[in-house]
């Protein structure tokens, strides 16, 4: 079926599909439609969830990790000031290997305020332990919103999906949503590992670990993670072979002879592929790399494809404020680091506090990178900013 | 960590551990004494308890010990010190006082 979706409502649809038994959630610009429209679907008693209207994200979060715990599937939504409030319990949401799906809508944090789109509050959370995939479009938003249910109860990780504020999550597109018993099935039933609220098995979660086990607990939550790709393969993997719908980690767009790329993450890769479109079309050997999988890293996906690339831009939608460029240009460098042959990177930070980039932007800056080709590697200025005054 | 800690310790490697910290196995906690933790230890008085069971009630490590449906004094292998036994006797009973702990 085909309907005409903003980003919001397409998550908002996919949770209702989906059905979870809690949902717990703060409303916060631009994530509030999500819980708002699924609040309705409550209300109508479309969906047997137990909606939770909280006092402050940080309750949200709280709320879900108890449900969590207690054996329901639970969700919830947020952005911006409303992650960093729930911050605190991000931490204990994983360390509890809690499958709790979080519906990000990226906005930049204050302060200056602003309720636009950039990247900093979700990757302001990258070592909080939670699987984050970014979705480019609300088609992506849907299905991926559907796959983070599966790969949350596989991993035994809390996930995070994302999309970009307002682009995404206030544009209207066209999406193509599963019937109701398809997603059912595929989620399947949840059979949580234990309870909490079963008093014929009493347990303990959450208990002190002092410096003679916090360690180990650590250690064996780095394998959670070190696990978690492969959970993230396999439920793409099946629903692609169940609805023929392809769920990319790292996309590739017109990379396979490109001496250049950019890679970006979110809606930005859309307006790239435009502009690798008409670069194309000049003859320049232009490609771009859509990242979907932010945590964990990628490193074999990565390292397998940027190798061949003589220079790189990574676009950035933050400013990470360490006088060395942000999170994914220090990720990506680092992942190339054991290459022999390895591009060139450089740093474009754009888009801040939803400030527009365009296609022909972005193709200033492959550009200005296929003029770098016979620069030495030194001699080549790191971090530029796009469409700054 | 020395190798005395490493004998005494109950875990031998990360992978042997649960998902999440989580403790199935509870009889395992009565092996972890918290007792030592306190720097005040409530001290019970049989002669002035009414038997209210309001210390029973509230102390949150169970460290009440009841016989025969009497109060009979405090488990301090696992009291911790916090005070509410002693906070929540009743006023004219004080049944039960806060000392400094002496190790």
């Amino acid at each position: 079926m085909i309907l005409a979706k903003t980003g919001n409502e397409a998550i908002a649809y996919a949770m209702k599909q989906i059905n979870p038994d809690v949902v717990a959630a703060y409303p916060i610009t631009p994530a509030t439609e999500i819980v708002q429209i699924f609040s309705s679907y409550v209300a109508d008693g479309i969906v047997d969830t137990e909606f939770i209207a909280v006092e402050s994200e940080h309750s949200a979060m709280s709320a879900c990790i108890a449900a969590a715990a207690s054996g329901a599937r639970a969700m919830t939504a947020t952005s911006s000031q409303g992650l960093a409030l729930m911050h605190e319990m991000l931490f204990i949401a994983s360390g509890l290997r809690l499958p709790i799906v979080l519906c990000v809508v990226n906005r930049s944090l204050s302060s200056p305020l602003n309720i636009h789109c950039d990247h900093t509050d979700s990757l302001a959370s990258r070592d909080s332990g939670w699987i984050q995939i970014f979705c480019e479009d609300a088609q992506e938003a849907y299905d991926t919103t559907i796959c983070a249910v599966k790969i949350a109860e596989k991993a035994l990780l809390p996930v995070m999906i994302t999309i970009d504020g307002f682009i995404i999550s206030h544009c209207m597109q066209k999406i193509e949503v599963l019937p109701d018993e398809e997603v059912k099935s595929f989620i399947g039933e949840y059979k949580p590992n234990y309870n909490l609220l079963d008093v014929e098995n009493p347990i303990t979660l959450g208990p002190a670990c002092l410096p003679d086990s916090f360690f180990e607990h650590k250690r064996a939550q780095a394998e959670g993670m070190n696990q978690a790709l492969t959970c993230i393969e396999k439920v793409f993997k099946e629903y692609k072979e169940r609805f023929d719908r392809e769920l990319p980690i790292l996309e590739e767009y017109q990379t396979e002879d490109a001496e250049v790329a950019i890679i970006c993450m979110g809606s930005t890769a859309g307006t790239s592929k435009v502009a690798v479109n008409n670069l194309r079309k000049k003859g320049y050997r232009v490609g771009l790399f859509k990242l979907r999988v932010f945590r964990p890293i990628v490193v074999k996906y990565l390292q397998r494809t940027l190798r061949n690339i003589k220079i790189l831009g990574i676009l950035e939608r933050m400013e990470g404020l360490s006088a060395f460029g942000g999170p994914l240009f220090n990720e990506i460098r680092s992942v190339l680091y054991d290459e022999i042959k390895r591009p060139i990177t450089v740093s474009y930070v754009y888009g801040l506090g939803g400030r527009e980039i365009t296609p022909e932007e972005i193709e200033e800056i492959f550009l200005e990178l296929l003029s770098l080709k016979n620069k030495k590697r030194k001699s080549i200025e790191k971090f530029k900013y796009i469409n700054v005054r | 960590m020395s190798n005395k800690d490493k004998k005494e310790c109950l875990i031998v490697s990360w992978k042997d551990l649960t998902c999440g910290a989580l403790i199935k196995d509870l009889k395992r906690i009565k092996e972890n004494k918290t007792g030592s933790w306190r720097s005040q230890k409530p001290v019970f008085n049989k002669e002035k308890c009414i038997n209210c069971y309001r210390c029973w009630m509230y102390c949150p490590d169970s460290a009440i010990l009841i016989e025969n449906d009497k109060v009979v004094g405090i488990n301090y292998d696992y009291c911790k010190g916090c005070g509410i036994c002693a906070q929540e006797c009743p006023k004219k009973v004080q049944a039960i006082v806060m000392v400094r702990e002496e190790k």
